[in-house]
């Protein structure tokens, strides 16, 4: 696939490496040291660091204003933009806002709904749906227009990105739900948290049976489980999560002291396996609040030194 | 049809108590269904206030009384001494009603004694279930016959959501997503490949965004 923006990650993508990102949350405050420390930790070894958009609806700093700081650090961000909090002409001006600051890559979703957050009494918007704002950003770049017809000066030029979960139900509509994200725009992919490889390994071979691989880098979400509670709530509390019961009794076979290191063992496991399946075009380390751990996994998995691009 | 849901007494009372003539007034269609507004649950409220104007010492009169609907003019002449009577009306109508009656009584204090919740289904006895939200532009041919504005919680267009959870909506595991509900369907009638459709961006200025709307047929207007 041919580079179409100066985004870091799409050139790691294009020649052939398999990339890591990760991401951090911003603070519930203003103080930018915050999301500034969380990149100190693993700037060296990944390639680009999301940032989330007010994620589980709890009011946050935001991540435009987030990704200017890592930015000015010399970290290539990913703007998280999810559709609940902004109608079409506050996205479109978030993305000119973010294309100023020379923000390159942007991940489109729709949100978690409100009543999780700390505005649960909030409205909603979803004037679009993650599919359309991926279309919206493709249009801004590709065509230089707005919704509304107008020329845009200087267009956006963002690498696009969406979230996709093999493990949700219906199973049978993943790989289509997948083209369609596809037929809207969407260029790299970031997963949900894989516990069950099985199951992952069987949506990507559907994937690559449609040659969806082909027109799209999947990156595969990894995340450290830091004990058994931790498994057990993903299992069991967070929608669409898949955690088989050997992956909560591997982490219960071991004493409490040991269950962060075994957490950890599990996700460089996943990483070692997947890293050979055909279609796997990098890896999206989540370590939820323990960024601290994103070196040692990604050198643990082989992953480290990262490739210098221009 | 219009689903509402009474107000706590507490919050109606409060309304009418400092008046002298009190009229409950009924609407004995959509919210007659649901067992909240018709004639008999302003009988029933009214019966309340009155015990609660005995409990307070108060010596305000209360009646009741209703019509079979709030929205339309020809439904008021039965009415119309009672309506005249009083020097507040509790209303317990929809919106809709009290609105209009605040609209041909502007002399008369009218207020609200529902909350008016959605435009739903008798989905089975005692169960009132939200299926439009009037959108204006009806989008039932793309989604298999089922609303995602109305039934989906991110009213989203391609769904399902990320927080689809074993046909469940991640906001609460007794209501339905209603993306698996389109895609079960879809999958029943044989045309799953629809599916991979992209739902265009919607125009939204048909529905609450476009400002209050209207329906005009000039034939029936004198």
């Amino acid at each position: 696939m041919s580079v179409k923006t100066p985004s870091k990650l799409e050139k790691i993508l294009a020649a052939g490496h398999q990339a890591v990102t990760s991401e951090c949350g911003p603070p519930r405050g203003s103080d930018p040291e915050v999301i500034r420390e969380k990149a100190r930790l693993i700037r060296d070894h990944v390639d680009v660091v999301n940032i989330t958009d007010n994620q589980t609806s709890v009011t946050r700093m935001c991540s435009l204003a987030s990704c200017f700081h890592l930015k000015q650090m010399g970290v290539e961000p990913v703007l998280q933009m999810v559709t609940r909090d902004r109608n079409r002409i506050a996205l479109q001006s978030d993305i000119l806002g973010a294309a100023s600051m020379d923000i390159h890559n942007i991940l489109c979703l729709s949100g978690d709904h409100q009543s999780f957050g700390d505005c649960a009494t909030g409205q909603n918007v979803h004037d679009l749906d993650s599919m359309q704002l991926i279309q919206t950003v493709r249009l801004m770049r590709d065509e230089g227009k707005f919704l509304g017809g107008g020329d845009i000066s200087r267009p956006p030029e963002m690498f696009v990105g969406a979230a996709a979960n093999p493990f949700a139900q219906p199973h049978k509509i993943r790989v289509p739900r997948l083209a369609k994200k596809i037929a809207a725009g969407v260029e790299f992919i970031q997963t949900q948290c894989i516990y069950n490889l099985d199951r992952f390994e069987e949506w990507l071979a559907e994937a690559r049976d449609r040659g969806l691989t082909e027109k799209v880098y999947i990156l595969a979400g990894v995340t450290p489980l830091k004990s058994v509670g931790m498994a057990k709530y993903m299992k069991n509390r967070v929608p669409g999560m898949d955690v088989p019961d050997e992956v909560v009794a591997r982490m219960a076979g071991v004493p409490k002291e040991k269950q962060a290191e075994e957490g950890v063992t599990i996700c460089v496991e996943t990483i070692q396996r997947l890293k050979e399946v055909p279609g796997v075009a990098g890896f999206h380390v989540m370590a939820i609040e323990w960024e601290e751990k994103v070196p040692e996994i990604v050198e643990r998995a082989g992953l480290y030194p990262r490739p210098a691009m221009p | 049809m219009i689903v509402g849901k009474q107000k706590p007494i507490e919050e109606t009372w409060a309304m009418v108590k400092d008046f002298s003539r009190v009229l409950v007034f009924g609407c004995n269609t959509c919210v007659a269904v649901c067992h909240e507004g018709g004639n008999k649950e302003a009988q029933i409220l009214a019966s309340l206030m009155r015990m609660k104007a005995t409990q307070e010492g108060l010596s305000l009169e209360i009646r009741d009384s209703g019509i079979e609907r709030q929205c339309e003019h020809e439904f008021f002449e039965s009415a119309e001494k009672d309506i005249e009577w009083a020097d507040a009306v509790l209303s317990l109508a929809c919106g809709v009603g009290v609105q209009f009656m605040v609209k041909r009584y502007p002399e008369i204090l009218v207020y609200p004694g529902l909350d008016t919740c959605f435009l739903g289904d008798v989905e089975k006895n005692g169960l009132f279930t939200e299926s439009c939200q009037a959108c204006g532009k009806c989008v039932l041919a793309e989604t298999a016959g089922i609303c995602p504005v109305s039934r989906c919680a991110k009213r989203v267009l391609n769904g399902p959501c990320g927080g689809s959870n074993k046909g469940a909506c991640e906001i609460n595991k007794d209501l339905p997503c209603a993306w698996q509900l389109i895609v079960d369907r879809l999958e029943a009638l044989g045309r799953l490949a629809d599916y991979e459709r992209l739902a265009p961006i919607k125009d939204w200025s048909t529905e609450r965004a476009g400002g209050p709307r209207k329906l005009i047929h000039e034939e029936f207007m004198k």
